[in-house]
């Protein structure tokens, strides 16, 4: 009760024309960084810190939360319509986005993508509320041991992307491993395969390599055969809205995207790419029409986006209530506490009890206003689509290079994403699916840091991954989702002889 | 925002009423990290502090993250070498960094221009942890080395370079440091909070607010002496004879005109002075460290040595 008297204070916070006002300006703000690949919201607010100096803390705060959430709203869009994801929880998004855009069906997938992160938000923002201190707790038992375990069960994820030659999948697995190696070991502080290059000192940027293989490769690759190709991409068919039959197939991945990205976002090392993989192979698993996976299936969309935007507000509970930043946006918001003279930390909600519920209320309004802002424009963007090829596949080759040189003001970064780029056109010429590179190189480095990390503290001791229970229940989930097809298939061969 | 575009209406007026100050144009301000790190934080207070005194007008800052500050620094030393008008913004990372990096420009590739500001290193604990003080520290770490992991940044960063000394100090063969290295602090933090290290190494505000709410405990600080306000012994005090701090400062490009070269450390001078750097000092809770070139240049050669020891010691550098 206590709680929602302080929410309700919250809102009355919130709702002032004058912090409306701020939420507005962030959610436009941050759809528009959000678009762009290599803005992203931790940038953005870096760079509006100083202009808000003379803000009231309250207001600044509100127009932040705007940006964190309105990022990841357009980077659905660009992910869904160009093929370019703008921040890398919306990778998984371009897979069977980005293929419902070319079948005519980008607008439904622009709105299954809108409202299920409008109902992500709401349910995590509320899970926020009333939940955040629990699930700290919970976070906090999360050790080296049970990310590592955590990593592997995001991995079965490759199981879902692979698709149909075992060989090819693994060896786009296996780039993306490799890809994941460059750059200067975490623990030992020396440089992996960087060829003497200094800007591979800091590893190969994920946003790159899914910006190339993705938006570079492919789209070189439907412009190469478009003198060949008669089937008309991209031409819109039919009505703009949901079929009732999308709403029935959206609704439930909505919910568990939800489940799998509120807890995953509040782990201190989860980020926002684990649940949308997990989230993807879930929607595969339980689906009644798992070969549309890959060529347009809108569950393939609908979890995701649910999972990618109920992460953001999971963030949102160990920097509120530990003061503990888990994102790079999250970080800055912590530094910004500390310009405006704020302890952030566990104390925060008891010394500034207006601003903890004001920047939650204000995530209630944010996520209401960009829904509103998105859901009008999903007609308009679509059109986008329409517009003559040579155009469009020279605009989205543009667009992704102006991206990749945004993101450090590099021109290496530039080299390397048309080298990649020029890898994922020959992929697709082999036929190599470019998503289980993707999936290697995000979860490579994360689950072999953690690996040892683990051994380090236990001082080479492995029986540290099967004695912690989280950790033993994670492998034991993941070894049940990797053999379960393969069990399935034996039991219907021996039924069907 | 809007008082911020009046005080740049003011600087632009004052700019047109008194010709007679010297005011630097255009100069850039280069933070070698990503935006809301601490190097780039500096770069912008700066930014602000020159441009609300007066002192310089159209100051851009820009981030060329990456390797800890070597890329910028690399860049730095090739683009700007001999220009009056850039900044390079670094600190103690970066010593180590173009140590471990084996980096082809160094720090005798720029012009140290001042010493800004700094922060002391801190060492903590769950509060329910059975190490009370530092002398449990060093008998754990005596009887097994290996068996105090130690959570901090980066390999080879200041936190690492910290338990380094500590170890030497303490007669413990460094290379047996259980160093446990994390991206970020908040991953170290929460890994100390958790209990899945043995102690947290980093810098005093990262743990300040936790050990205000009683959820961790301070075992010693790494300044030489007891600072106001923070209830938490110093290393010295408990018998282990080592110093640390994390400094941060401004470098200017080499083979510059001595006039181009006063001119900028004039402009440092008259920065530090200003009400408006002081005000940032205090909102961000930065200890005011400030050497001018000559001082800040005897410092940093005793720093370099102080740290190439080190990295040699716990096996990062050859």
């Amino acid at each position: 009760m206590e709680t929602l008297a302080a929410l309700g204070h919250g809102f009355a916070v919130a709702l002032t024309p004058y912090n409306l006002l701020w939420a507005l300006v962030g959610v436009t703000v941050g759809t528009a960084v959000g678009v762009l690949p290599g803005i992203g919201p931790a940038l953005t607010v870096a760079l509006l810190l100083p202009v808000t100096y003379n803000l009231d803390p309250t207001a600044a705060f509100i127009m932040f939360g705007g940006i964190y959430y309105g990022a990841m709203y357009g980077s659905s869009t660009t992910s869904i319509l160009l093929n370019t994801p703008g921040e890398s929880g919306s990778i998984v998004t371009a897979i069977d986005g980005h293929a419902m855009a070319r079948q005519g069906r980008g607008a439904q997938a622009l709105a299954t993508a809108a409202i299920g992160s409008f109902i992500a938000g709401t349910i995590a923002t509320i899970a926020l509320t009333f939940v955040a201190p629990a699930m700290v707790r919970l976070a906090l038992l999360f050790g080296p041991a049970e990310y590592f375990a955590l990593m592997v069960l995001a991995l079965t994820t490759v199981t879902a992307v692979l698709g149909n030659s075992l060989v090819r999948g693994l060896s786009s697995l296996f780039l993306g491993l490799a890809l994941g190696l460059v750059g200067i070991d975490l623990q030992t502080g020396q440089a992996r395969f960087t060829l003497g290059i200094p800007e591979l000192l800091d590893g190969i940027d994920t946003v790159i390599v899914a910006v190339g293989l993705f938006a570079v490769g492919e789209t070189l690759y439907v412009a190469a055969r478009s003198r060949y190709e008669t089937e008309e991409l991209y031409a819109l068919r039919g009505s703009i809205w949901l079929s009732r039959e999308d709403w029935a197939r959206s609704w439930k991945p909505w919910l568990r995207g939800t489940a799998l990205g509120f807890p995953i976002g509040a782990l201190p090392a989860g980020g926002t790419e684990i649940p949308t993989f997990l989230s993807y192979l879930l929607e595969k698993r339980l689906s009644k029409r798992p070969e549309e996976f890959g060529k347009g299936a809108i569950e393939a969309v609908a979890g995701p986006e649910a999972a990618n935007n109920a992460s953001v507000a999971g963030t949102m509970a160990p920097l509120l209530a530990l003061g503990l930043p888990t994102s790079a946006t999250a970080a800055i918001m912590l530094a910004a506490f500390q310009q405006y003279g704020l302890q952030p930390g566990p104390l925060l909600f008891e010394s500034n009890p207006g601003l903890v519920w004001g920047l939650i209320a204000s995530l209630y309004i944010g996520n209401a206003l960009l829904l509103v802002l998105n859901l009008p424009l999903v007609g308009l963007w679509v059109r986008l689509l329409t517009i003559p090829k040579p155009w469009l596949y020279a605009g989205i080759l543009l667009f992704a290079t102006m991206g990749a040189y945004t993101l450090n003001n590099n021109v290496f970064d530039l080299i390397l994403l048309w080298v990649i780029g020029l890898i994922g056109f020959g992929m697709r010429v082999l036929e190599v699916p470019v998503a289980p590179c993707i999936v290697g190189l995000i979860l490579g480095p994360l689950a072999e840091q953690q690996f040892r990390r683990a051994l380090a503290i236990s001082q080479g001791d492995p029986s540290v991954f099967v004695t912690h229970p989280l950790a033993l229940l994670l492998f034991a989930i993941a070894a049940v989702l990797l053999l379960t097809p393969a069990v399935l298939r034996y039991r219907q061969r021996r039924l069907a002889s | 925002m809007k008082m911020s575009w009046q005080a740049i209406g003011l600087c632009g007026l004052l700019a047109l009423a008194s010709p007679v100050q010297a005011e630097v144009q255009g100069l850039e301000i280069i933070a070698p990290a990503s935006p809301g790190g601490g190097w780039d934080q500096t770069a912008r207070a700066m930014q602000a502090a020159l441009q609300e005194a007066g002192l310089a007008s159209g100051v851009q800052v820009s981030n060329i993250p990456g390797a800890g500050g070597t890329i910028g620094l690399a860049q730095f030393v090739t683009s700007k070498q001999g220009q009056g008008n850039a900044l390079l913004v670094g600190g103690l990372v970066m010593v180590g960094a173009i140590l471990s990096n084996q980096s082809p420009v160094s720090l005798d590739n720029v012009t140290p221009l001042a010493r800004l500001t700094g922060e002391y290193e801190l060492l903590v604990v769950p509060t329910d942890s059975p190490l009370k003080s530092m002398a449990d520290v060093v008998a754990q770490l005596k009887a097994d080395p290996g068996s105090v992991s130690w959570g901090g940044g980066s390999a080879g960063g200041t936190d690492h370079i910290l338990a380094g000394l500590i170890a030497k100090a303490a007669g413990v063969d460094p290379t047996k440091v259980n160093y446990i290295a994390h991206s970020g602090g908040g991953e170290a933090l929460a890994d100390v909070l958790g209990g899945h290290v043995s102690l947290g190494v980093s810098g005093y505000q990262e743990f300040a607010p936790q050990i205000a709410a009683g959820k961790l405990r301070g075992l010693a600080i790494s300044s030489d002496e007891r600072l106001p306000g923070i209830d938490v012994p110093t290393l010295k005090e408990q018998g282990l004879d080592v110093s640390l701090v994390n400094w941060r400062g401004v470098m200017a490009p080499a083979e510059l005109a001595e006039a181009d070269q006063k001119a900028l450390a004039d402009l440092v001078d008259q920065m530090v002075k200003s009400d408006a750097w002081k005000k940032t000092l205090e909102t961000n809770g930065w200890l005011d460290m400030y050497q001018p070139a000559g001082e800040f240049q005897a410092f940093l050669a005793e720093d370099r040595a102080k740290v190439e020891a080190t990295l040699k010691e716990i096996g990062l550098v050859e």
